[in-house]
């Protein structure tokens, strides 16, 4: 399987596979970049995985007072998940329960498509008949009345339905502490790449999973990379690799996906081996399950 | 492409209906078809030809030149394209306006803007009575699109207004924003008597007050609302001092009580102005 190797990182020959995913984008802003950032991590909480969190959420980018539709200081927040139904779900439950709590927040569309997702429409009832909508330069605005003034928040977002989710790196290295340097390496090359997220935690993923489970679970760990089951199970790891640790990347298209990859891969092979990690692969099923395969020689520097 | 050009040649002894130069309705007309429309509001004709030089251009873009006071209906049911009139323009400019660009540089007459759906309309000196207004026995006025008009606007500017943003940049008179039942109206000066009279919705934004304020108005206190970031960023574009109003934070006032009450005038100073003279109506 491995054939490739540049300044020393070995690279598979495999293949990332990721799916069709459902996303959209939030523009939370606050009097402060504090809690600017404050709303939009609360909001992000509890999203790393579709199969336990119903969507997957991460911070694409900060925004600039100059950016953003009420001149302060703003987050965008992208959202993924399996369905349309469950994307709007969450987005009502998380706007509803983090951003219109946070203090001095509002929250507009950070996408703009054809079709739309109900932000401001959703919460708006928390106005309880003390809601007022103002419309002009085309976009409609709901005005909630609560405790610290007025929250605002637009009344709809726009729904990415061609967005791609679970394109990953996995990062394997001969120490835990060279693994996770050169993941975060990657993961702040990746940060830089725009409509990208990397929802789990710091945008790493200690435990990869496969489908199914002896027990009924939908998904459990994938022992072929646990290195502590090396020389129990059809490992997929050489005797070089004591740690893996995985990025999984969300991104609002195929192309940014493919960014993000390259741009990680880079990122790990400009640490090189010796401070970072000797070996690079991608989790996929096959082949059969996803639409797109994103081939690790092709996005190799 | 130049512009198609009506110079007015003499002061018509009759009003005169021009609803029927708009862009979309002279495009594709010849000079000929164009010269016979008729514009006449007695029973004597007047055509285009009759009372204006005209000067083939292209229709998306349209100069009236020499206007005054007795041209009505200038840009009614206008969609797209430019209309720039130089001088005075009669009643119901631009009236159920859907799209386009309606510059009057000069003063207009009353309803102005009515039943207005979208577009842009400006006019560089005053405007009449009823701006934005709905006709006698229409339900609602205004419903889209954005007024500015750089000086004074008469009385009960903005009445029955549904959706859409009128600007006054100097004073506007008594009962501004009557009967509102959604929409923004913002005076940079002051208003006359009884702003947001009866007004459902909608917001009312004054300068510096008005000269008596309802008692249905409830004081609400002072606010720097996120609101006025947007709609200062949104009014920019067509006033910057209407998006200067809202540098300070302002007082609230919530009404009319004796209608649905969830209308809002905001206020940057004390709600009355300080007057001078005797006290009157203004119009």
């Amino acid at each position: 399987m491995r054939e490739l190797i540049v300044k020393g990182v070995r690279i598979d020959d495999t293949f990332a596979e990721a799916f069709e995913m459902r996303a959209t984008a939030l523009t939370i802003t606050a009097d402060s970049a504090r809690w600017a950032r404050q709303a939009a991590v609360t909001t992000m909480g509890f999203g790393t995985s579709v199969i336990g969190c119903g969507c997957e959420a991460g911070i694409d980018r900060e925004l600039t007072p100059e950016e953003t539709p009420d001149g302060r200081f703003g987050v965008r927040v992208l959202l993924f998940a399996v369905s349309r139904t469950e994307l709007q779900q969450q987005l009502q439950n998380r706007v509803g329960q983090c951003v219109l709590t946070s203090p001095g927040s509002a929250c507009y569309a950070g996408l703009h498509g054809e079709e739309t997702l109900e932000l401001g429409n959703a919460v708006r009832f928390f106005g309880d008949g003390w809601q007022i909508s103002k419309r002009f330069g085309g976009r409609r605005y709901w005005r909630l009345p609560v405790m610290d003034g007025e929250f605002v928040c637009e009344a709809t977002t726009g729904l990415a339905k061609q967005a791609v989710g679970g394109g990953n790196l996995l990062v394997m290295g001969a120490s835990a502490g060279g693994t996770l340097a050169a993941a975060e390496a990657a993961v702040k090359a990746i940060d830089a790449v725009p409509d990208v997220i990397m929802p789990f935690p710091g945008g790493i993923a200690r435990s990869g999973s496969k489908v199914g489970s002896k027990y009924k679970a939908r998904a459990s760990t994938n022992e072929a990379y646990c290195p502590t089951l090396r020389g129990a199970v059809n490992s997929a790891l050489d005797e070089d690799v004591a740690s893996v640790l995985e990025i999984v990347i969300d991104g609002l298209t195929r192309e940014a996906v493919a960014a993000a990859m390259r741009a990680g891969i880079a990122a790990v092979v400009r640490l090189g081996p010796k401070r970072g990690a000797v070996r690079l692969g991608a989790g996929n099923y096959g082949g059969k399950l996803g639409p797109y395969h994103f081939h690790l020689k092709d996005l190799r520097p | 492409m130049k512009p198609l050009v009506l110079t007015l040649r003499e002061q018509p002894d009759q009003r005169l209906d021009l609803s029927s130069l708009v862009p979309h309705r002279l495009a594709g007309q010849t000079a000929t078809e164009i010269n016979r429309l008729e514009l006449q509001t007695t029973r004597r004709r007047v055509n285009v030809g009759d009372i204006f030089r005209v000067a083939l251009g292209d229709p998306q873009n349209i100069r009236i030149e020499n206007s005054c006071n007795r041209l009505d209906l200038i840009g009614q049911g206008m969609a797209d394209g430019k209309i720039l009139v130089e001088g005075d323009v009669g009643n119901q400019v631009g009236r159920l306006m859907t799209g386009g660009r309606l510059t009057i540089k000069g003063s207009a007459g009353s309803w102005t803007a009515s039943g207005m759906m979208g577009g842009q309309i400006e006019i560089t000196d005053t405007a009449g009575d009823w701006l934005g207004g709905p006709l006698a026995g229409e339900m609602a006025g205004m419903r889209g699109g954005v007024v500015v008009v750089r000086g004074n606007a008469g009385a009960r500017a903005g009445d029955r207004m549904r959706r859409g943003t009128i600007i006054v940049e100097g004073n506007a008179g008594h009962h501004a924003g009557s009967r509102m039942l959604a929409g923004t109206v913002i005076v940079c000066r002051a208003a006359g008597s009884f702003p947001g009279y009866l007004m459902r919705r909608g917001t009312i934004v004054l300068g510096h007050g008005c000269d008596e304020l309802s008692p249905t108005f409830l004081d609400c206190g002072v606010h720097d609302l996120v609101a006025f970031r947007l709609l200062a960023a949104f009014i920019s574009d067509y006033s910057a001092e209407a998006a200067a109003v809202f540098r300070n934070s302002l007082r609230r006032f919530a009404g009319d009580m004796a209608a649905l009450g969830k209308g809002e005038i905001f206020c940057a100073e004390g709600i009355l102005r300080r007057r001078r003279g005797p006290r009157r109506l203004r119009s």
